[in-house]
């Protein structure tokens, strides 16, 4: 976090300096390390392990906070007969099918209360798989029914408290050390520390980044840290949660407002072929009747009122047919695999630059060199767009210049002082950019370009069937300077949402189903209540509370703690003075504190949902949780992940030990791409270690943003790896000379920084080295400073749930001196794959 | 457009006002010539840092010049209560981010097995990119797919980066869908 989200990591420094307890869980030694109070060295891949030991250790003395885990958590609720842990199977959840590698997750459902799922809706789990479903779960949960068999005692074998137990029981300290690598009496620390600090009176936070999501089991990562936090009553509590720190300025409003596949804005997902035959078929599919994704007709009803304005009406579902149809996984890699087999012809790259940023790099350029068009808008020259003059693949000779077909247009883009718009930070906080001036010469924005270009498009569409979503699209946003530059403040209130009076809405509980509202995004709604630009307003730290409610404007609702409502007891009081944030005050009836009260604020916590009770309503005064269907927080999860109700260890898809748990040795379900352009590594001698990539300070992702500017490339300019004396020694390697790295994907070259921050771990009896690479350097870009790709090393292996590639965990090979050069690369490449 | 604020925290009335006593035994008539490069600012526009997701304050100084306005320098904002006036080595290097010398101004242009690049006017080169596009989807429509409605072209496809604003990500995700273009990817997920 000090190395790169510094500027927050002063937040931390102000808790440690009040006393709190700051461990660091990372395979290298950082500057959080140096700052925390203890750090302990981690082998990649194997975090699970330690966060499944922690819930052992906190179920075994029993050390939750019971009273939130009743209240607020499934804890209690019984589960099906039919379920079967990995702890039974050897590695595998019941409901496994080995044919088409996929689990059908009917087994994992709630003891049933007499309602069945359908066929239909049970296939939902293996049509989450099939294309990220997981994902549009993001801001709650999928369908269940909202009030099971439980057992308040939770002694039944078969409720959640006791199933979870059993299934972590074999998580120890001594697994910890053994594949963890951590000592006992490290994790004996640490365990005490965050079960000491966890309660009435006090709270623990997890803070994580991609070190926990670039893995092939990556969602169960969090997925076990969400387990740990509820057992602890640390969710929804000031001081507590699951902390992601996102590395994009507005990676979190890219997910919010997706440029993703597989939703629409506010996690509704796209709709899919064969699945949804129309608007109440998809909804009636997607469920969740109760909690607040019941109001999902009203939040995509008011979506394509947004989109397609007078044509949507009643009588053609609102134009539901217009959106294009998924038929399963249409992801980066996918899409990558489709330019290389040709069946991808124009590609948008913009902001990006995959041919350095995206892993298989070379898999990347090859798809690159055979578009028949590629639009690249950035604000240098980046790789991606001068691979056909200057790409690795030239140098080899796998490609020449006069071979490659792609017509390539580079389109320069204004910075963020040169447009206004709003950024989406880690918070969810939306805050507002003034423009400062004009961009350059031939420089516009995305806004300028995507508003123009559609234009240009609408001249072009005929009156043919296939048009129609784009002639009745609506595209009119006012425009003004010099370059006709459209309005953000225009774009921003469309996504906030208007009311049937024309005014700006405030809130999504005032969207309607039946074509009265617009809203461009759900969760959005309100950013732009009483015609104001909430984004916008910046009154000064120094005249608000802490939580600072005037600057900016957060989603849902500008509340900045989540699931606040479980800070108070079951009955709306704090759980202690030192933790109060929100509670209901009885006189006024009505929930109040220092946050925006993440609830219904009239709803008393005595309220108890009648029978039948539909979205909200049926939640009861005591659910915090209340994008859930019953409003509690899930210990397990009885469907929405493809690869199990409960997080297992399983090894990365490229590991150098065997998995000691189960004979499943990685995650069944991860997805795969066995392709000749980016092989796997064979799990033999010839990659003996484990590789981790990771940023640095002064360098910013694939280094377009970074490696042009003086002040960062002189701060760090080389690339380098980090390795430990040991390993050094074993290979013959010299500080500051040279090294090679190898994997089946490519060979690179860096600096050798021999470093004790580097620790060779024990790990089931042998030494683990583990080898670190930043992965900020290019072929050109603009650069002051170039180098090998990293991400050219990295396997596409991806989590099942949500796509995102194992970037963390690997396996390679490390030899002394610069690599080969020209066609001795791929000879050398050819004789570590076939052996 | 900047409030009352701004002038309080202009550096060179806050030096006047004598904040910092330790200022004056600083003085040397060498330092008392040195003039900050934000005195001269024209505007100051509040903004956000462009790199991580912590999202401190920035405050953007302008000045008029000759050559017309250019960014003078770029700092923290002392009111955002995430960064409280702090910026990192990438948030301080910003002014660099917007005025080096490799940013690209010209739209330009690589045909078909070409061996460099040649110049476009941006006009020409928007209309050319309507035609592809309107001309690949239109080749690559897929009307239905196993018997299934889809309505969707799987022959065009984007991938954007995290540093695009909200109101950009929108246009985005509005135009592909309603083009039927689906494979639109973000950094957010890789
Ligand atoms: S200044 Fe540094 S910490 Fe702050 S947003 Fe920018 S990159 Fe992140």
């Amino acid at each position: 976090m000090a190395e790169c989200h510094p500027v927050g990591f002063q937040w931390v420094m102000e808790a440690k300096a009040r006393g709190a307890r700051v461990y660091h869980v990372d395979p290298r030694f950082t500057r959080t390390s140096a700052l925390a109070d203890r750090h302990l060295p981690i082998r990649a891949g194997s975090d699970i392990v330690l966060l499944g030991a922690l819930i052992n250790h906190v179920l075994e003395n029993e050390l939750d906070f019971r009273e939130y885990v009743l209240a607020y958590t499934n804890a209690a609720t019984i589960v099906s007969e039919d379920f079967r842990d990995t702890e039974d199977l050897d590695g595998l959840f019941s409901g496994w099918d080995a044919e088409t590698a996929t689990y059908d997750p009917r087994s994992w459902a709630y003891e049933s209360t007499g309602e069945q799922p359908s066929a239909e809706q049970a296939e939902g789990g293996r049509r989450d798989a099939d294309a990220a479903g997981s994902d549009t779960f993001g801001a709650g949960g999928p369908a269940a029914p909202p009030s099971p068999s439980t057992d308040p005692t939770l002694t039944h074998p078969r409720c959640v408290y006791q199933i979870v137990k059993r299934h972590f029981a074999r998580y120890t300290p001594e697994l910890v050390e053994r594949l963890c690598g951590i000592p006992r009496d490290g994790f004996a620390e640490l365990a005490e520390a965050v079960t000491a600090n966890s309660g009435r009176e006090r709270t623990t936070a997890w803070v994580y980044s991609v070190g926990w999501t670039q893995h092939t089991v990556g969602a169960q990562y969090i997925r076990t840290a969400s387990i740990l936090q509820l057992l602890l009553g640390n969710m929804g509590r000031p001081g507590g949660g699951i902390l992601a720190l996102r590395g994009h300025a507005s990676i979190q409003g890219s997910t919010d407002i997706p440029t993703l596949f597989n939703i629409l804005p506010g996690y509704l997902d796209m709709p899919h072929a064969g699945r949804h035959r129309g608007l109440d078929h998809y909804l009636e599919l997607e469920g969740g009747a109760t909690g607040f994704w019941g109001n999902r007709r009203s939040y995509l009803v008011s979506l394509l009122k947004a989109w397609w304005g007078e044509a949507a009406t009643e009588e053609n579902d609102f134009c539901f047919g217009h959106l294009p149809r998924m038929t399963g996984d249409h992801g980066h890699y996918t899409t990558v695999m489709g330019q290389i087999d040709g069946t991808v012809k124009g590609y948008f790259v913009v902001g990006e630059n995959p041919a350095v940023g995206s892993s298989g790099g070379r898999a990347q350029r090859l798809g690159l060199a055979n578009l028949d068009w590629l639009v690249v808008r950035d604000l240098a020259l980046v790789e991606t767009a001068t691979f056909w003059l200057d790409g690795p693949e030239l140098e080899t000779g796998e490609l020449r210049t006069e071979d490659i077909g792609t017509e390539v247009f580079f389109l320069p883009a204004a910075s963020h002082v040169e447009k206004e718009g709003t950024f989406t930070n880690t918070q969810r906080l939306l805050q507002w950019r003034e423009k400062a001036l004009d961009p350059p010469g031939d420089c516009r924005s995305e806004l300028w370009f995507y508003y123009h270009l559609g234009k240009l498009l609408r001249k072009r569409m005929t009156d043919d069937e296939i048009d129609r979503p784009v002639r009745e699209l609506t595209w009119d946003y006012p425009e003004h300077g010099v370059h006709r530059e459209p309005s953000a403040e225009a774009v921003l209130r469309e996504i906030g949402g208007v009311g049937p009076d024309g005014r700006a809405l405030s809130s999504s509980t005032q969207l309607r189903p039946d074509g009265s509202t617009t809203c461009g995004c759900w969760i959005y709604c309100g950013v732009y209540a009483d015609e104001v630009n909430q984004a916008a307003r910046r009154r000064p730290r120094g005249e608000q509370s802490a939580v600072a409610l005037e600057w900016g404007w957060a989603w849902p609702a500008n509340r900045r703690i989540l699931y606040n409502r479980a800070s108070a007891d079951p009955e709306g009081r704090p759980w202690s003075e030192r933790k109060a944030y929100v509670w209901w005050d009885a006189e006024r009836g009505e929930w109040t504190g220092d946050d925006v009260p993440d609830c219904e604020i009239g709803k008393p916590p005595g309220y108890v949902p009648p029978e039948g009770a539909h979205a909200q309503d049926a939640l009861a005064g005591t659910d915090p949780f209340i994008m859930q269907s019953d409003g509690k927080g899930w210990l397990y999860v009885p469907a929405g992940l493809v690869d199990g109700p409960l997080p297992a260890h399983y090894e990365p898809h490229e590991s150098p030990v065997a998995n000691p748990l189960y004979a499943q040795r990685a995650n069944p379900a991860r997805r795969t791409y066995h392709r000749p352009e980016s092989p796997y590594n064979a799990p033999d001698g010839r990659f003996p270690y484990v590789l981790t990539t990771y940023r640095l300070t002064e360098h910013h992702t694939a280094g377009a943003m970074s490696r042009p500017l003086a002040y960062l490339a002189e701060l760090q300019p080389e690339l380098f790896c980090e390795v430990s004396p040991q390993l050094a020694g074993e290979v013959g390697l010299d500080n500051g000379g040279w090294a090679t790295i190898v994997t089946s994907r490519a060979v690179v070259e860096a600096r050798v920084l021999v470093t004790g921050r580097m620790r060779p771990l024990r790990v089931g009896g042998e030494v683990v080295h583990q080898v670190g690479l930043p992965y900020h350097w290019g072929w050109g870009g603009g650069g002051l400073v170039t180098g090998d790709v990293a991400n050219d090393l990295t396997p596409l292996v991806l989590d099942p749930n949500v796509y995102i590639q194992e970037g963390k965990a690997m396996t390679c090979d490390v030899r002394p001196g610069r690599r080969p050069r020209g066609r001795a690369a791929l000879e050398l490449l050819e004789r570590y794959r076939h052996g | 457009m900047p409030g009352r604020g701004w002038l309080a925290r202009w550096p060179v009335i806050r030096q006047l006002t004598g904040e910092d006593g330790r200022s004056d035994a600083a003085r040397s008539s060498r330092t008392d010539a040195l003039r900050p490069r934000t005195e001269d600012a024209g505007t100051v526009a509040r903004s956000i840092c462009p790199y991580c997701a912590v999202g401190c304050g920035q405050l953007v100084y302008v000045e008029d010049g000759p050559d017309g306005r250019k960014v003078t320098q770029i700092e923290g904002d002392p009111d955002s209560p995430i960064s409280r006036g702090r910026l990192c080595p990438k948030g301080s290097a910003s002014k660099q981010l917007v005025t080096h010398p490799g940013r690209q101004t010209q739209v330009l242009y690589r045909r078909p097995y070409g061996t460099a690049w040649e110049r476009l006017d941006l006009d020409t080169a928007m209309e050319m990119i309507a035609d592809r596009v309107a001309r690949t989807r239109r080749e690559t429509w897929e009307e239905t797919h196993e018997g299934n409605v889809v309505r969707r072209t799987l022959g065009i496809a984007s991938l954007g980066g995290a540093t695009l604003d909200d109101e950009e990500n929108y246009l985005m995700k509005k135009l592909y869908t309603a083009l039927g273009a689906i494979q639109v990817e973000n950094q957010a997920r890789i």
